[in-house]
């Protein structure tokens, strides 16, 4: 009965700050309200005893990313707030509420009606269950993801070495302004640059 | 009554679509970054419960792998939103077409 009264209050926080991202008009706002979000989301890995996850959601969502969106806020001076009474582009949110809809009922006939077969929903969805790496209940839920992580995986984990070498190399590129003293001034002519 | 996989994959569904709304009705890229990180939220949950539902590991894995890209993308991302907003610091989403050579 305590794991149903925690999913409730922690999905309730995931829901409402994902509604809150989507419509506050100031955009320091919207990125707290992620931080809510991104904490419902990690005591619902506690619930399903992912504890490492949880661990990162936290230091890695809710820290950095998070602080890294509030730090480009601030920076480019863009916390004001957004005009949403206004709609530029005429049906884009009717048409997006449409297709949001869309996909939401997309998502949950998939699950609802995958079931129909007689085997039990998530089952049929996914097939049998697997035994690649059966979690080892003994062992605690961090020796369980090391030992498929730096097991099967250790490739993968080496390319995301790489892929975040990249990704760093690539943010100091696109935002070093070495030799391009005049940002400020948007010249067409200079395009050619 | 207890908490099945079903109820995760329901909020996982609920979740994603709030942000696939986000993503097409915001016009502030930085907040149709949030948007991104809350689709990728939903799949992380709906990870997780399949792994918990099918005794497999794998599941957290996946959502192990998810973060480390979710971290690259969002750096790349923010320094094209800085790279762009240096010029037009009122950008929306449709300035980004100036990244066009």
């Amino acid at each position: 009965m305590v794991d149903v009264i925690v999913f409730v209050v922690a999905g309730l926080v995931v829901l409402a700050g994902a509604l809150g991202v989507v419509l506050n008009s100031n955009p320091v706002r919207s990125a707290l309200s992620l931080v809510a979000s991104f904490f419902g989301v990690a005591i619902l890995f506690v619930l399903q005893e992912a504890h490492f996850l949880a661990l990162v959601q936290v230091v890695v969502y809710a820290g950095a990313i998070v602080v890294l969106f509030l730090f480009v806020i601030m920076l480019l001076g863009v916390d004001e707030v957004e005009d949403l009474s206004v709609e530029p582009l005429a049906g884009q949110r009717i048409g997006g509420v449409v297709a949001g809809v869309a996909v939401l009922a997309f998502l949950l006939g998939g699950l609802f009606l995958s079931g129909k077969g007689g085997d039990e929903g998530a089952v049929a969805v996914t097939g049998t269950e697997s035994v690649t790496q059966p979690i080892d209940e003994t062992q605690p839920n961090i020796d369980n993801l090391a030992a498929d992580l730096f097991g099967r995986n250790v490739l993968a984990f080496e390319a995301t070495a790489l892929l975040l070498t990249i990704a760093t190399v690539g943010a100091v590129v696109l935002v070093r302004n070495a030799g391009a003293e005049d940002l400020s001034v948007d010249e067409p002519g200079r395009a050619e640059r | 009554m207890r908490v099945t996989e079903t109820w995760y994959l329901t909020l996982s569904a609920v979740l994603f679509a709030i942000g696939f709304v986000g993503v097409l009705v915001r016009r502030n890229p930085l907040v149709m970054f949030m948007s991104l990180e809350l689709m990728l939220n939903a799949v992380n949950v709906s990870f997780v419960a399949f792994a918990n539902k099918l005794d497999d590991i794998a599941g957290q894995t996946a959502v192990f792998f998810v973060l480390v890209v979710a971290a690259a993308e969002v750096v790349v991302g923010l320094s094209i939103v800085v790279a762009v907003m240096r010029r037009r610091p009122s950008m929306t989403a449709d300035d980004l077409r100036s990244l066009k050579g």
